[in-house]
């Protein structure tokens, strides 16, 4: 077997389980994010999002506009918990 | 090219249609398909888990103050033991245990009433002295606190990975998920369930089941029935991971809050919609709320003031007057059946009342009585108490 192909590292996820899961059934960014944890690491998906969009338009024949990007984060993200506690 | 569920026609007739899709509407179906019905159909009217579900914290307690409560939640949790194995996937189990903090002494005593009440029914929690807590959970500063409980075999699971393992299990045994179809309407004949009108073409059937989550009154509303189930709005943030401090689930009623380290690293955090004045029928997110949540939890755990948030978000609690679920078929319109109104808990219920769902809709007697928790008890004025909520 090969080495497994890492797209995701924050959440440790590999292409081929991405593969496996888009073949399931599942084709929509959302769907593979809950399933997979992808982009939900502390890079909050900028390294894997974009691979994952172009293996989901090659196997669903989408385009990336079709498959859209995941919703934005709120602003009091990035913030260290003892930042909100001081006065 | 893959071939997803859109490209397939939505079936004209089946046995049983449950709307939604989330850890209820999976387990219904996984556990309906196991006792032998074939034709099982599921519709969402969203994506693959965008309600409750995707947006809960997934944990699972036995540590209840009703017996109904605890008894539920017992069988739950010796399901989700074996369930990985069941349903041939991970579903993220780690039973850390709860820990319940009681910060006021009239809350430390029902504490204490509860733990007689769970150990009469088999569940072995304890009540922890201070020295306890301090060996047993260094990281965590207790000084102001009155009183402990705790339950070892209390915890949480995956709930992407739990319902994705039901749905999936169901799938292999014949039934079939559609999403983005929603329900638009029911049609019934006299006091029967005729089918149901969904956005991609009409379904006959003479089961439907209602597995809505907070969109539940609006089903029930199909059929002409007025259901108290309300949205309210929780929010809850995650933050970066970090090496493994904190095994239990800490929660407190008095103190308003839930924390806990996920496998990954990260702790996942909560409380009550009050303090941070939430819209109670909205996803939108307050700026209160990360403020008042890191003064609860940098007190409560102070290791946590140098870690980041990464998420934040907001989903809901679908809420009766009792804070108890509604279960059961309704008096007035047969084959129209509830799975509704979970008040906060119905992840770590899923396992069991699909299964109680299942047995009623195939005409076995439920392995748990729940008929005090039929549709029509509040019109009755039959209300069920729970003093352990928050
Ligand atoms: C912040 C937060 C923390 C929580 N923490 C916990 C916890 O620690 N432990 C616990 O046990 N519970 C917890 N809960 C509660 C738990 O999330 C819910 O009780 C549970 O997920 C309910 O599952 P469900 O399947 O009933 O609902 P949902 O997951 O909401 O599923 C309902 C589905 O119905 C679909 N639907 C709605 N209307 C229609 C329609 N017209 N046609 C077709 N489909 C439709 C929706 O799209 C949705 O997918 C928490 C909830 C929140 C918000
Ligand atoms: S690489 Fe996927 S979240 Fe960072």
């Amino acid at each position: 077997m090969s080495d497994p192909i890492i797209v995701c590292r924050c959440e440790d996820v590999t292409l081929q389980e991405v593969r496996e899961w888009i073949s399931r059934g599942y084709t929509s960014l959302e769907d593979l994010r809950r399933i997979l944890r992808l982009g939900m690491g502390p890079c909050q998906g900028r390294t894997c999002i974009p691979i994952v969009q172009r293996e989901l338009a090659r196997m669903t024949g989408k385009s990336i506009d079709e498959i859209g990007s995941p919703t934005g984060r709120p602003p009091a993200v990035g913030v260290e918990l003892g930042a909100f506690t001081s006065d | 090219m893959v071939s997803g569920e859109l490209s397939k026609g939505l079936p004209k007739t089946a046995d049983v249609v449950i709307v939604g899709s989330g850890v209820q509407g999976a387990s219904i179906a996984y556990n309906l398909a196991k006792m032998g019905v074939r034709d099982v159909l599921v519709l969402d009217a969203g994506d693959l888990l965008t309600g409750s579900t995707g947006r809960c914290a997934a944990g699972i307690r036995a540590q209840w103050g009703g017996e109904l409560n605890c008894k539920l939640a017992k069988a739950s949790l010796d399901i989700f033991e074996t369930l990985s194995d069941e349903l041939g996937m991970d579903i993220g189990l780690h039973q850390g245990g709860y820990l319940i903090v009681a910060y006021l002494d009239s809350e430390f005593q029902q504490l204490k009433r509860n733990v007689q009440l769970q150990n009469s029914l088999g569940i072995n929690s304890v009540i922890l002295s201070h020295d306890e807590v301090k060996e047993r959970f260094p990281a965590l500063d207790i000084s102001n606190a009155v009183g402990f409980t705790y339950h070892h075999r209390d915890g949480h699971a995956d709930p992407f990975l739990t319902t994705l393992a039901y749905i999936e299990g169901a799938k292999r045994l014949g039934v079939n998920f559609y999403f983005r179809t929603k329900v638009t309407g029911i049609e019934a004949r006299g006091d029967r369930v005729e089918g149901v009108q969904t956005s991609k073409g009409y379904i006959s059937t003479k089961v439907v089941v209602n597995a809505a989550g907070p969109w539940a009154r609006d089903i029930a509303q199909m059929v002409g029935l007025s259901i108290p189930v309300e949205p309210e709005a929780h929010e809850i943030v995650v933050t970066e991971p970090v090496p493994r401090i904190l095994d239990p689930m800490v929660i407190s009623f008095s103190g308003n809050f839930y924390m806990q380290q996920r496998p990954n690293g990260s702790f996942i955090m909560g409380m009550g919609p009050e303090p941070y004045a939430h819209p109670k029928d909205q996803y939108s997110l307050t700026w209160k709320f990360p403020y008042i949540m890191a003064q609860k939890v940098t007190k409560l755990l102070p290791a946590l003031r140098e870690v980041r948030l990464l998420r934040h978000w907001a989903g809901y609690y679908a809420v009766t007057p009792d804070r108890h679920p509604i279960l059961g078929e309704s008096r007035y319109v047969k084959g129209f059946y509830m799975s509704v109104g979970f008040s906060g808990h119905g992840f770590m219920l899923a396992p069991i009342t699909g299964k109680l769902i299942a047995e009623m809709i195939i005409g076995k007697k439920p392995s748990i009585d729940v008929s005090s928790l039929r549709p029509e008890r509040f019109e009755e004025g039959k209300l069920v108490f729970e003093p352990m909520v928050v």
